[in-house]
């Protein structure tokens, strides 16, 4: 038992923290730090940026033009990048339905999809949920009907992120009525400009467009455009589902979260003490810390389990998703708190890049205080997206404890 | 980065488990809390046999060389089968002190009886008036001739019935909480003036207070360096804390496994109550803690060995601060998801959860080292 890092994984450290001083354009980085829009064009401006020295898909094999990382690697990375303010790469796209592709997709998909996945000119969305179908995914009831040479699909997909940029979006199907409902369901890739698809932005409770419904109304999709076999589609779903909530433990950006709630902390003065010298705020703080802190290890214990016995996360990613989303809706909650009344003050404008207050506002508004309140709004979210915490326990108690 | 143990670990771990299985079940667990001696002197005996009582030292003390590592297997397995025996107070504690502290001649004489299980040891560090806080020592120790007299009082000193020696930690300088001044006495159980009032714990382990009065003892009796004893003893007691987090992982692991048979086998409705979501999800939560307990009692073992004192304590801190509330919580859902079961006597989930309220309340409980924890938070000087 060693929880030390080599000197091969520190010297893999300093390479990136090497790469990200250089490469990670400051405009972006100071987007990320700042908690301002983040816009299309920085996501994938940093793609290619990675793309270009090799990083496009640290975790992806060599062979699909990955960079062969070690869990460990991964994890060095994604910390130092989010300290840094690199935008988290799409997990759409390079967690999600790229590991699919690549165990049970064919060699032409692979060979078309995969390299503009790494590069960046793909932008992938996921079509998952529908409006009757949340928690209870199986029962989804999109339709794909064999015509020929083609599916004709119709039906609706909702909560899908960021579909608004994308160029191809994964879908569960149905294609048979079995009487066992995950049996019928089949895995598609969509393309965006397919006629008959329509995106409608819906707006979530911080104010901003995150998320959509997608209507697809006799949308032809090539037969040649399933994964693997049809009506096997759950289990590839369930398979992606693994890999999603591993990356949901978002480790690194809790990590620049909690510091920068200390860092917040510190600032933020009551009676002109700085609040963290308040036990009461600081034991709130340490109390959250320590969940990280043992969150870290058993992501870690997780990643490496499986690396050793070589097959994809299992129902342990379920501990991951559950900490990892309380933990960052914590920290979000903190950050709030720690602002006091300038928690309060609601400005749209001023999640633009370049924005300053005016007026008295400029005498108590802290650069880092608009996206605070918004943030922990939007992370909310967190506790429900990709199983929510409720699922991930009857997760845990049927496939880990065997209830 | 690896978590596995290696294959000499698992074969420790094997032959503890096999021997819990074999000879130290619960109802014999139960008649060895009604003893004399309170524990078992056989069982003592094997883990000499076995090494366990060698396993942390150098080879030079004819030690094995362990790490914190070794300490929390043994300790997790002394946790899975609530062993009574003096293992913390002899080799995490006692050994550690006299591995740092004592002279040569010391060393050479102690060790050897130490690791073949004739040299009991316990640890008195702590007062009633400091609570929790090592630094607070009003127990005197003044020059006697060449040699030192002590007079005051250690309380709840664990294992203290049983052990050959006391490891005592006396003032010699300063005032009743200052840092500097404290130094460490090896007090024999027949010293003159040494009183021994022994008692059970909750968890049916023994302890005593200890009244000193007058206690004459020769100038070897003085541990390491007059005044300067306090780094050596934190360094114990962080050893300490991090093997306590470690029994802790035995017993909720233990308690999961009963907990979750439970469920499985218990039926009420017509159904077994395994299949009610409600206890599916708070078994869902015992779970998660365990594997989170787990992850920083791991991240606690291998700290505990580090030199460098803030890093190390803060550690162990960190962990038995969270280790203390989330076993709290599996203890006591152990127990509300056996029902009435729980609460008798008579089955084992209780007695794990007794010894877990315990081991929360050894050596600083979850809210004193949250409370250290957090006061060692850096005022970051990073990006609000």
């Amino acid at each position: 038992m060693d929880l030390s890092f080599t000197q091969e994984d520190e010297a893999f450290r300093t390479e990136v923290r090497g790469f990200l001083a250089a490469e990670l354009p400051a405009d972006i980085a100071g987007n990320v730090l700042n908690g301002r829009r983040l816009r299309k064009d920085d996501m994938v401006r940093w793609q290619k940026i990675l793309y270009v020295r090799g990083w496009g898909a640290g975790l992806w094999p060599k062979r699909f033009g990955g960079a062969g990382w070690s869990v460990v690697q991964q994890h060095i990375f994604d910390e130092e990048g989010a300290a840094a303010g690199a935008p988290a790469q799409l997990p759409f796209s390079l967690r999600m339905v790229a590991p699919v592709l690549m165990t049970f997709g064919n060699a032409r998909q692979q060979e078309y999809f995969l390299p503009r996945i790494l590069s960046g000119e793909h932008w992938w969305c996921q079509g998952y949920s529908e409006p009757g179908s949340g928690s209870d995914l199986a029962s989804l009831q999109m339709s794909a009907v064999r015509e020929g040479d083609h599916y004709r699909v119709n039906g609706q997909k909702t909560w899908n992120t960021l579909g608004q940029f994308a160029d191809w979006v994964f879908c569960l199907v149905r294609t048979a009525h079995d009487s066992r409902q995950q049996a019928g369901i089949s895995f598609l890739l969509i393309d965006m400009k397919s006629p008959g698809i329509t995106v409608r932005p819906i707006v979530m409770l911080d104010g901003e467009h995150e998320i959509n419904d997608i209507f697809f109304e006799n949308v032809k999709v090539p037969l040649e455009n399933l994964v693997g076999e049809e009506n096997k589609g759950w289990t590839y779903a369930k398979f992606l589902l693994g890999h999603e909530r591993t990356s949901n433990a978002g480790l690194g950006h809790c990590k620049r979260a909690l510091n920068s709630l200390k860092a917040v902390a510190a600032i933020q003065t009551v009676d002109g003490r700085a609040l963290i010298e308040e036990p009461r705020f600081r034991d709130r703080i340490a109390e959250v810390e320590l969940e990280l802190m043992a969150l870290e290890i058993t992501n870690l214990r997780a990643l490496s389990a499986a690396a050793n016995a070589a097959r994809a996360p299992g129902a342990e990613s379920s501990v991951l998703k559950i900490k990892g989303s309380e933990i960052i809706q914590r920290i979000a909650e903190l950050q709030m708190h720690a602002l006091g009344h300038d928690a309060l003050p609601y400005l749209r404008e001023a999640l633009e890049p370049g924005w300053a207050p005016a007026g008295v506002l400029a005498e108590h508004y802290a650069p880092y205080a608009p996206p605070v309140t918004g943030r922990y709004f939007n992370q909310r979210k967190t506790t429900i997206y990709a199983g929510s915490t409720e699922i991930q326990k009857n997760i845990i108690a049927k496939m880990v404890l065997g209830l | 980065m690896d978590f596995r143990y290696t294959e000499e670990q698992l074969a420790l771990q094997d032959t503890l488990q096999r021997f819990i299985s074999r000879d130290y079940d619960f109802e014999r667990r139960r008649a060895l809390t009604h003893s004399e001696l309170g524990y078992s002197a056989q069982a003592w005996a094997r883990f000499a046999e076995l090494g366990v009582l060698a396993l942390p030292f150098p080879e030079e003390l004819g030690g094995l060389g362990g790490t914190g590592v070794d300490v929390m297997l043994v300790m997790e397995q002394i946790g899975r089968g609530l062993l009574l025996e003096p293992f913390l107070s002899t080799v995490v504690l006692g050994g550690r002190l006299l591995q740092d502290l004592a002279p040569e001649a010391t060393r050479a004489a102690l060790f050897p009886r130490l690791i073949d299980g004739r040299l009991r040891l316990a640890f008195a560090g702590y007062e009633a008036a400091g609570r929790y806080d090592l630094t607070h020592v009003a127990c005197r120790a003044v020059r006697a001739g060449n040699g030192w007299r002590l007079s005051g009082t250690k309380t709840v000193v664990l294992d203290a019935p049983s052990a050959d020696a006391f490891l005592v930690v006396a003032r010699t300088g300063g005032q009743d909480t200052d840092r500097a001044g404290i130094s460490l006495f090896l007090v024999p159980r027949e010293a003159v003036g040494l009183a021994v009032e022994g008692y059970a714990t909750q968890s049916g382990s023994r302890a005593a207070d200890l009244r000193l009065a007058d206690v004459t003892l020769g100038d070897e009796a003085l541990l390491g360096v007059v005044d300067q004893a306090l780094p050596a003893i934190e360094r114990a007691v962080d050893r300490a804390l991090a093997a306590l987090c470690a029994e802790a992982l035995g017993i909720v692991s233990a308690l999961n496994k009963a907990t979750l048979e439970y469920l499985k086998s218990r039926r009420q409705f017509g159904v077994a109550i395994g299949n009610f979501q409600a206890l599916q999800h708070r078994m869902a939560e015992m779970y998660i803690a365990e594997e989170q307990i787990r992850s920083m009692t791991i991240m606690a073992a291998v700290n505990a060995d580090l030199e460098d004192a803030a890093k190390r304590s803060r550690a162990v801190c960190a962990a038995k601060a969270y280790v203390g509330e989330a076993a709290r919580f599996v203890g006591q859902q152990a127990v509300q998801l056996h029902g009435a079961m729980g609460v008798v006597d008579e089955l084992i989930v209780s007695h794990y959860f007794k010894r877990l309220t315990v081991l929360d309340l050894t050596f600083g409980d979850a809210d004193y080292h949250l409370g250290r924890f957090s006061d060692s938070m850096k005022r970051a000087p990073g990006r609000a």
